[in-house]
């Protein structure tokens, strides 16, 4: 906690950064409308103008601020222009995502640990897996899969997966390895069967990897949903906004879009942590 | 029915040839040739499989179609490869990785700042950054720029977070030898503390690498002028020409493999003496 | 016959350090003259501030009273004129350079020319009978190796006082007899003063000129014993009486120190 002042100041500090910064990359399209209007501003002006443009290089954390809480409380949820409502598709698509990635790739890893032929032949396919940009690919994907008749949430949850089982993997598979070899012999000399060092040894002692994978993963399935949302016509979700904003030059609507998928991300690894935490506590692991 | 069969066949005598490779003695060319027979078993099942179940090639092309179409577009997929990879990834990803080194070195003197700053980085780390991609469209124009400027910011993080580690490293049994011989602070950067954290450096940097090939693409999304690999991708699945969208992965894939493997080259040299690389 | 030159004082030595859990009283009322040429072994142990004693006289530690002196001036003007030569208890190479190398690297600091670090390095690295390994790696060698490494690269720049703090700790009893020998013949030869903290009672006296007997909580010297025994000793004068004599008066003293336990 001694931690918080200084993370305090250094949030200061961005805040009033991104005042100056909104005043210096608005000030043209202020200027340029005042001369049209043969005036000349002051500087204060000049920043009042900067800070209330409708369209506005930069939005003032205020008008970000304004355009949050317009689309997130003072809308019923069930809009379509609600905030509240994009993101809920958005969190969706990568809650199921994360959730399969994280089941497919503690599969994956527990199979690689255990079984020499599954090392042997998995590996190379986790590996090559993410040799393929994926995200790149998100708007082929999507619509491969909607020709076959997946449309909606599951394509876009198939991206998120994709993109978090391969640190579930890499993370279980150091995890479950990371005993050493004198917990292992221990072991032997208590005759443990496989599955009783599995679940007694390897299994507790892979806990600070999963959950770092963890965060790791659902920040990836966040990306992957918000990329997999932009291909369909950009009717819903975090991304279907911030590519509608781009499109309509509606700058305001952008900021806080991305401040709401920011938030989410930050909830979401938040959260984890918050369950790591409690979890690492309870078997006295403790960090 | 025959390719159905050349498949399983593929894929059996892939798998036992690599088995027979873990068997051998580790050696270099080993080493190398698994990942070649692997990708050439994938290649061959992935022919069969599409053939013998008479899969649309509409939605997935075969690897010869695949192959065909790369062959007749070398010369749009160079001019693509140029805009996104070279242009907009590489000077993104120098101009990133180089700003956070720097900063990562200034703010080594302020432990305060630093404190405050990791978990902040980390935070960010996390965040959808490829969300500022229309943001930077519209700051920098539809141009490269607008793309290097997503690459700095996506690389930018993880770099300061692996640097600022890595400048840790160095245990306080060195920095007290440090002492002993009244070395001054450049001195015990420049001799300890900066090829004691190159480890983690080439992490960020390798980690970095990826980043910058996906954020350059994945920006093209939001608004690039007519060429560039991102543009590419999206227009030919608009068109449904898949075998060109699949032309530009392999182009990206052979890109962003030899970029981390150029780095993970540089790392071997420069931290030879890391017992990871030592194994 | 040595002039007793005082080279490293301590008058009314004292350190508490502050912690989470309290302050901790490293150091109480230290007293305590080492003469040039001297081997002074400081035995006691954990917590008995034998270590910590050792990191004032090089200036890594602030003192909370009293004051120490090296060669007359403070710990830290001592330090920048690179008085001394510190040796931990892990060898601390720097792996990305060769053994010839981290010899190097202290002459480096110094500003010494190329011409003469090469020279210093190759008599060094025969004094501790490590001659033909510059070019190797530390990883490239044993502990006892690194060890010796080490303690060339503490030689290398000619300081008069050598500070060590449990060098051969880590190593095994047989590779520990073979480098007290070598450190007892280097003394000789080097004519250096050597303050050396250790927790063998038998490593103590034999290398010791003096014992200073050290027991924690407070921390503090319970003993100074001057060695009756020869300069010159081979290893088999552990087994004569007087030797066992010495290693009796050492026991005495940590237990009296330890009597409150």
């Amino acid at each position: 906690m001694r931690n918080i002042i200084p993370i305090l100041t250094v949030v200061g500090l961005l805040i009033l950064v991104w005042y100056g910064a909104a005043v210096a990359l608005n000030a043209q399209w202020a200027r340029d409308v005042a001369a049209r209007a043969d005036k000349t501003l002051t500087f204060s002006e000049l920043v009042a103008d900067t800070w209330s443009q409708e369209k506005p290089k930069l939005p003032a954390p205020h008008q970000v601020g304004a355009e949050l809480w317009e689309t997130t409380v003072m809308k019923k949820v069930t809009s379509k222009r609600s905030l509240v409502y994009h993101t809920w598709v958005t969190f969706s698509a990568t809650f199921l995502g994360f959730v399969m990635g994280t089941a497919l790739g503690t599969l994956l890893a527990v199979g690689i640990v255990f079984n020499r032929t599954m090392d042997m032949s998995v590996m190379p396919w986790v590996i090559a897996s993410q040799t393929i940009p994926i995200l790149a690919i998100a708007p082929m994907i999507i619509v491969v899969l909607n020709a076959v008749g997946l449309s909606g949430l599951l394509p876009k949850a198939i991206i998120s997966m994709y993109l978090s089982f391969f640190p579930v993997v890499v993370g279980m598979v150091k995890g479950l390895r990371s005993p050493d070899q004198m917990q292992l012999d221990q072991m032997r000399t208590w005759h443990a069967s496989g599955m009783q060092t599995f679940w007694k040894l390897r299994l507790p002692s892979s806990m600070p990897y999963f959950f770092t994978s963890l965060k790791v993963g659902v920040a990836a399935s966040l990306v992957g949903a918000i990329v997999g949302e932009m291909p369909t016509g950009a009717v819903a979700g975090l991304g279907a906004r911030l590519l509608a904003g781009s499109y309509y030059g509606q700058t305001v609507q952008i900021w806080s879009a991305l401040i709401m998928a920011a938030a989410l991300a930050a909830v979401m690894v938040g959260l984890i942590g918050l369950v790591q935490r409690v979890t690492l506590k309870r078997m006295g692991m403790a960090q | 029915m025959i390719w159905i069969l050349f498949a399983i066949a593929a894929w059996l005598f892939g798998l036992s040839v690599n088995i027979w490779l873990a068997r051998q003695k580790p050696s270099g060319w080993a080493s190398l040739a698994s990942p070649i027979v692997f990708g050439l078993t994938l290649i061959a099942v992935w022919e069969g499989v599409v053939r013998g179940f008479d899969i649309n090639q509409v939605l997935l092309p075969a690897p010869s179609v695949i192959a065909a179409r790369f062959a007749t577009s070398l010369d749009i997929l160079w001019i693509d490869f140029v805009q996104t990879v070279i242009k907009g990834a590489l000077s993104g990803y120098i101009i990133g990785c180089g700003a956070a080194f720097v900063i990562a070195l200034a703010i080594d003197r302020f432990p305060f700042l630093q404190r405050g700053l990791l978990p902040v980085g980390n935070f960010v780390a996390a965040l959808p950054i490829i969300g500022m991609a229309p943001i930077m469209v519209m700051w920098f124009g539809f141009g490269w720029q607008s793309k290097a400027a997503i690459v700095v910011v996506m690389v930018f993080f993880p770099m300061l977070v692996n640097t600022v580690q890595g400048l840790q490293a160095s245990d306080a049994m060195q920095r007290d030898l440090m002492r002993t011989y009244a070395a001054g602070y450049w001195r015990t950067l420049l001799k300890l503390r900066l090829p004691a954290a190159m480890p983690f450096v080439f992490n960020g940097l390798k980690i970095g690498t990826t980043l910058a090939l996906i954020g350059a693409i994945v920006a093209e999304f939001f608004g690039s002028p007519v060429l560039g690999m991102g543009f590419r991708i999206s227009t030919s699945v608009g068109q449904l020409a898949l075998d060109l969208v699949w032309a530009e992965i392999v182009v990206a894939a052979i890109a962003g493999s030899a970029f981390y493997g150029i780095m993970a080259l540089i790392e071997g040299r420069v931290t030879f003496w890391h017992p990871s690389q030592r194994t | 016959m040595q002039e007793n030159q005082s080279v490293i004082s301590a008058r009314n030595l004292d350190l508490t350090f502050q912690t989470n859990d309290g302050p901790i009283h490293a150091l109480k009322d230290v007293n305590l003259e080492i003469n040039k040429g001297d081997f002074v072994s400081f035995i006691g142990p954990s917590g008995c501030g034998k270590t910590t004693f050792l990191r004032v006289m090089a200036d890594l530690e602030q003192p909370t009273g009293g004051e120490v002196t090296i060669n007359g001036v403070s710990p830290e003007e001592a330090r920048r004129a690179r008085a001394y030569g510190y040796v931990f208890q892990a060898a601390g190479l720097y792996p990305w350079r060769t053994i010839g190398g981290n010899i190097r690297l202290p002459l480096e600091i110094m500003g010494i020319p190329k011409a003469e670090q090469a020279e210093r390095v190759k008599r060094v690295l025969d004094l501790v009978e490590l001659s033909g390994f510059e070019k190797k790696f530390p990883w490239q060698l044993s502990g006892g190796m690194q060890q010796r490494a080490s303690i060339a690269r503490a030689l290398s720049f000619d300081a008069d006082i050598l500070l060590m703090d449990e060098p051969f700790g880590a190593l095994d009893e047989i590779v520990r007899d073979h480098l007290n020998e070598q450190l007892l013949k280097l003394w000789a030869r080097t004519e250096k003063t050597i303050a050396f903290v250790t927790h063998s009672i038998p490593e103590a006296v034999y290398l010791s000129t003096k014992i200073v007997v050290m027991s924690p909580r407070p921390g503090r010297i319970t003993d100074v014993i001057e060695s009756p025994l020869p300069r010159e000793r081979p290893l088999e004068i552990r087994e004569t009486p007087e030797f066992l004599e010495i290693a009796h008066r050492v026991r005495e003293g940590l237990r009296a120190g330890h009597g409150d336990d």
